[in-house]
């Protein structure tokens, strides 16, 4: 029997595109950045809220653990994440809370702190958000975990729920 | 001398904005190969958003510390992966994404010479 080269040619093209389709449409792909576990945060400053003091990796290296957690007044998902944040605080040891404030108004940031509470052991402000970029942030809240070596073991992309409480408490046992 | 000066000065004046336009346009093209990555299929230079003002400052920055559209490109991919790129560089996990065009090209080209001479030699038979 000949077969004809057309025939062939179009019956590869098709299980091509299928196997195309087979494979890409399989996975479910969410962009998130957290490509950066493993990685280490790099060199930053940024002056604490009250301006007093400035707040830069080498203080970070003090901690056994830190959360770099990204807030603002205005951003409502961060005001439900901040009673687990008070929890952190309250129930681990181990890991201090750095909160960097996020394209936000001094006077509302100290606001917020009053009404819900302050789970931060540093409390830093990025008025123009450039140095969130350092930490791969695209939106807030946005916490990630670093260990001594400044090295990312976790990131929390969106808010702090109880399930992320529960491995924040565990990763820094 | 008053006129030397003039000169002078219109010179300086003309390359500082020269440069500027330089600088603006380079910034506009990278803000086009920057995916806005908050936003439904906008480039950076297209929002308005947060992320995109952020990004424009950021880029603008470097660009003031001298830093080539490549190490741009590197900086941001190195924080965003991939994707934050309208047009990635070229490495083994893309390779079918830059070579599929050409493929396709050069498979119906097989094709359509194969037709065409088939059809040649029916007629002449």
């Amino acid at each position: 029997m000949k077969i004809s080269f057309f025939r062939v040619s179009i019956f590869l093209l098709v299980i091509f595109i299928l196997s195309v389709f087979l494979f890409s449409l399989d996975k479910t792909k969410v962009y998130d950045t957290k490509n950066l576990i493993g990685q280490n945060i790099g060199s930053f400053e940024l002056k604490s809220l009250n301006n007093k003091e400035t707040i830069n990796e080498k203080l970070l290296r003090k901690n056994k653990f830190t959360l770099i957690n990204f807030w603002a007044s205005w951003c409502a998902p961060c005001r439900a994440e901040h009673k687990y944040l008070i929890k952190i605080k309250e129930n681990s040891k181990n890991i201090k809370i750095l909160g960097i404030n996020f394209k936000d108004k001094e006077n509302e940031a100290a606001k917020f702190i009053l009404e819900f509470g302050n789970p931060y052991y540093f409390l830093a402000k990025d008025l123009d958000g450039k140095t969130s970029i350092n930490f791969g942030i695209y939106g807030i809240p946005e916490s990630i975990l670093i260990d001594e070596n400044l090295k990312i073991i976790k990131k929390f992309i969106g808010p702090i729920n109880n399930e992320d409480y529960k491995i924040v408490l565990k990763l820094t046992k | 001398m008053k006129k030397i000066l003039f000169i002078l000065f219109y010179i300086l004046l003309n390359a500082k904005n020269l440069c500027l336009a330089e600088n603006t346009k380079l910034q506009l093209e990278i803000y086009k190969n920057l995916r806005c990555l908050v936003c439904q299929g906008q480039s950076i230079a297209d929002s308005n958003s947060d992320f995109a003002q952020t990004i424009k400052l950021v880029v603008r920055d470097k660009i003031s510390e001298e830093k080539s559209k490549e190490e741009i490109y590197d900086f941001l991919t190195s924080k965003y992966g991939e994707w934050i790129v309208y047009k990635p560089k070229f490495n083994k996990s893309n390779f079918l994404l830059w070579f599929l065009p050409y493929l396709v090209m050069i498979f119906g080209g097989v094709i359509i010479f194969v037709l065409l001479k088939k059809r040649k030699n029916h007629r002449l038979n």
